[in-house]
């Protein structure tokens, strides 16, 4: 008898779902690639992390009790953001305990596990190296929330590391939070900016040409920073580093043209110069 | 002479006017990253530093859970050494008690150690108003008091200031408070140093009555406790007939043993020093050394309302090193006169509010939302107060109180309450976006292209300034992954693919050309 395949729901965010769908997208084609074939459970919104963290707990039941039965009967949730997944999984009981009410504090106790992306894809696929292919000068932030609350490591930058013709830049200081910090980069703009600010000048001193996170909320927040100053940098996220793979190009002289990879696009050597 | 916190503007006011000032911000990120490195350092070379904080965190636990016994057990030794306790409920009661102290022996000033517990209580002000001079002797509290400043930092009161400001505050203000500075007086440290020294052997030796805090008190022996950098407060300490120690109730430890763990969690933590030069401790009075009137007060002054909230009260594990202070991003650019408080960075976030009680004045409700929640406070604190669980417990007490005491809710309060009714359903969601999406259509036309593709708005009024003001905005994607999914049944069907978006024909596409982020 063939062993049942594990239902994972991929827990997509509503700050994905609304603003940033090609990250949903991203890793819906890398966990294929991987032949994992992820759900995408309908009924999910939001975990409820903005009316936590700015004080609102009660409203924030309901959220709970949505992401609770939405993910009902899944063995796994895999959430491409390190603060949603870690609001999953340190906040939720916080909720349920003050909500008093029990069905809520069971429920919260045997929810499936929630893995944010680099765990899922290191820890529980036990692969490094996806097969993907960039040929950038990228440099990785790490999320305070990846860093700190779930303790992600070095798992973002080993698969980095493992992608063909990337190249990772040391970020200078970069455990520093970015100053996004949700409702905080509202109230407290001013600080939030100039926390920002300085994140956009260690990144524009790596030389590189693309900043990688793993939250979309902190890449919003200094995306906009350094597109405001016109810095000509991107921002992506790490599921779309990961799910990109080589290209089939067909015309000939770009075959040739390509010291890296066979089949791959020109490696771009004007920016070399300009900087 | 000292000025107050009173009248502070809300952390965002105040951290405000700090941002603009470009010589404060210089001096605090190059103050703050030297002993974030230096405690980097110490800490590093301790290959048991997690137990160590584990220890920590066990022994201020018991502390807590058994306060009152111990307190009685710490009054009894201390009596027995010859030391009269007094207890103070609040900051009048304490200051009452130091003011009589000092009248009785017809003083008319006092030499301070560094105390945050006398700053709390606000006791020189409480002294100036009897009459009594009270003469901070710690370098950078003497910096302070002279500039007629407020401390900004726990340990490193100076630490908006730099040394050229430091010369013209000497310069200007040492002479009318006692021995003047010399004349040709330069920002060198060591001449300044020197300055100081000569300006407060003067009052070290003039003074009768000396005020202290304490870092611990041990209850089993009746032992207090100073460390110290400088020697000043040893002065203090020994040379004064009569000595006055005021001393949170907070601070007693069960056994002299447990002195052993935090006097190695301290000075890696604060100073960032495998040792700190000066720890004195003394034991009630010593027959013909040192001071012959010896007293503590006890002092509460909010302590028990802290202890009385399960999640609130591991800020009483506190032992002020100030780790939190240097690594907050929040602190390290705002400074601590922001904070409108004694305690100021992120234990002062937690720590302010809960002494003084949320929803009574607006600049401390501010207080917890303070920070970005990045978690760096809670991975330094020796005694692992979860700074980030506090914060956001102290939150939603800010919120409780604002809707207990108002019947008309807040324009925050109907967003929260909107925004959880729509994100409780998927339908609901899901409309929401499909609304979004449309206006996204069209603000898409009003934006420009970012690196990568996406359509991003500049400047916008309104309410989303705050946002927009400085930071480009995302245009809502017209198609969210929700209605993606369902129109391409998860991509399976041919009219999409997921190969990462390299051949969607949007300009949302991932790295279909290089280059494109230069």
């Amino acid at each position: 008898m063939p062993i049942p395949r594990p239902r994972v729901g991929l827990m997509v965010t509503c700050l994905n779902d609304a603003l940033f769908p090609d990250t949903g997208r991203a890793v819906v084609s890398l966990l294929r690639r991987l032949g994992v074939d992820v759900e995408f459970p309908a009924a999910q919104t939001c975990c409820g992390q903005p009316m936590v963290n700015t004080g609102y707990l009660d409203e924030a039941v309901p959220l709970v009790r949505n992401h609770l039965d939405a993910f009902a009967g899944y063995d796994a949730i895999l959430a491409p953001s390190g603060s949603c997944a870690g609001s999953v999984r340190h906040q939720h009981g916080l909720v349920a305990r003050r909500s008093g009410d029990p069905g809520l504090i069971r429920g919260v106790e045997s929810a499936p596990p929630v893995y944010e992306l680099s765990e899922y894809l290191v820890d529980v696929l036990g692969v490094v190296d996806v097969g993907a292919y960039f040929p950038h000068r990228v440099t990785y932030h790490p999320t305070c929330h990846s860093l700190r609350m779930l303790g992600v490591g070095d798992r973002p930058t080993r698969l980095l590391r493992a992608v063909r013709g990337l190249t990772l830049l040391d970020l200078p200081g970069s455990g520093e939070c970015c100053g996004f910090g949700g409702t905080f980069a509202v109230k407290n703009s001013e600080t939030s900016i100039a926390m920002g600010n300085d994140k956009a000048r260690h990144v524009r001193s790596t030389g590189a040409e693309v900043l990688v996170a793993g939250d979309n909320s902190c890449l919003m927040h200094v995306g906009g920073l350094l597109s405001r100053q016109r810095s000509g940098m991107r921002v992506m996220h790490l599921a779309e580093v990961l799910a990109q793979t080589e290209p089939v190009v067909e015309r000939r002289t770009e075959r040739a043209a390509d010291p890296t990879s066979v089949g791959s696009a020109v490696p771009d050597a004007t920016t070399e110069a300009v900087r | 002479m000292s000025g107050t916190f009173l009248g502070t503007p809300a952390f965002p006011a105040a951290a405000r006017a700090a941002l603009e000032d470009s010589q404060l911000r210089r001096n605090l990120a190059h103050a703050t990253s030297t002993i974030r490195t230096k405690r980097g350092n110490v800490v590093g070379e301790v290959d048991d530093w997690e137990q160590l904080r584990l220890a920590g965190e066990a022994i201020k636990n018991r502390v807590l859970r058994h306060l009152p016994d111990y307190l009685e057990q710490l009054e009894r030794s201390l009596t027995a050494a010859g030391a009269t306790v007094h207890w103070a409920r609040d900051a009048a009661e304490a200051n009452a008690v130091v003011v009589d102290i000092a009248r009785r022996h017809g003083t008319d000033e006092v030499v301070k150690v560094k105390s945050m517990a006398t700053q709390e209580i606000d006791l020189n002000s409480a002294l100036e108003a009897a009459g009594i001079h009270a003469w901070e002797t710690d370098l950078a509290e003497l910096i302070v008091q002279l500039g007629d400043d407020l401390p900004s930092h726990i340990l490193v009161p100076a630490i908006h200031r730099n040394r050229a400001e430091i010369r013209e505050i000497f310069l200007r203000e040492m002479g009318r408070a006692g021995r003047a500075a010399p004349a040709d007086l330069t920002d060198e440290p060591a001449r300044l140093a020197a300055a100081a020294r000569e300006h407060l052997r003067e009052k070290f030796l003039r003074a009768k009555v000396a005020v202290s805090g304490a870092n611990f008190a041990v209850a089993e022996t009746g032992t207090l406790t100073v460390v110290e950098s400088e020697g000043n407060g040893r002065m203090c300490l020994t040379l004064p007939e009569v000595l006055v120690s005021v001393v949170g109730i907070e601070k007693v430890l069960p056994t002299f043993q447990d002195l052993d763990v935090m006097l190695q969690l301290l000075p890696r933590s604060s100073t960032g020093e495998r040792m700190n030069p000066y720890t004195s401790t003394w034991t009630g009075v010593t027959p013909g050394d040192g001071p012959q009137e010896v007293h503590v007060v006890l002092l509460d002054n909010g302590r028990t309302d802290v202890l009385a909230d399960p999640t609130g009260r591991q800020a009483l594990r506190c032992i002020r090193c100030s780790a939190c202070l240097n690594v907050c991003p929040v602190y390290e650019r705002t400074g601590g006169h922001a904070y409108g408080s004694v305690y100021p960075g992120p234990i002062g976030a937690i720590l302010t509010p809960q002494l003084r009680g949320v929803g009574t004045d607006p600049q401390t409700d501010s207080l917890p939302y303070a920070s970005s929640l990045c978690g760096a406070c809670f991975e330094v604190c020796p005694v692992r107060i979860d700074i980030p669980e506090v914060l956001v417990h102290l939150r939603a007490e800010v919120v409780d109180a604002h809707r207990k005491a108002s019947r008309v809710p807040s324009v925050q309060d109907v967003a929260m309450k909107a925004a959880s009714w729509t994100l409780s359903s998927a339908a609901r969601t899901g409309a929401a976006e499909r609304v979004a999406g449309i206006g996204g259509k069209l603000a898409g036309r009003l934006g420009r292209t970012a690196p990568g593709g996406r359509s991003i708005l500049g400047a916008v009024p309104g309410p989303a300034s705050a946002w927009s003001d400085s930071r480009d905005v995302p245009v809502p994607a017209a198609e969210s992954f929700r209605e993606w999914w369902t129109r391409t049944d998860g991509g399976r069907s041919r009219s999409d693919n997921t190969d990462g978006g390299r051949s969607r024909s949007d300009n949302t596409d991932g790295g279909r050309r290089n280059g494109d982020g230069a």
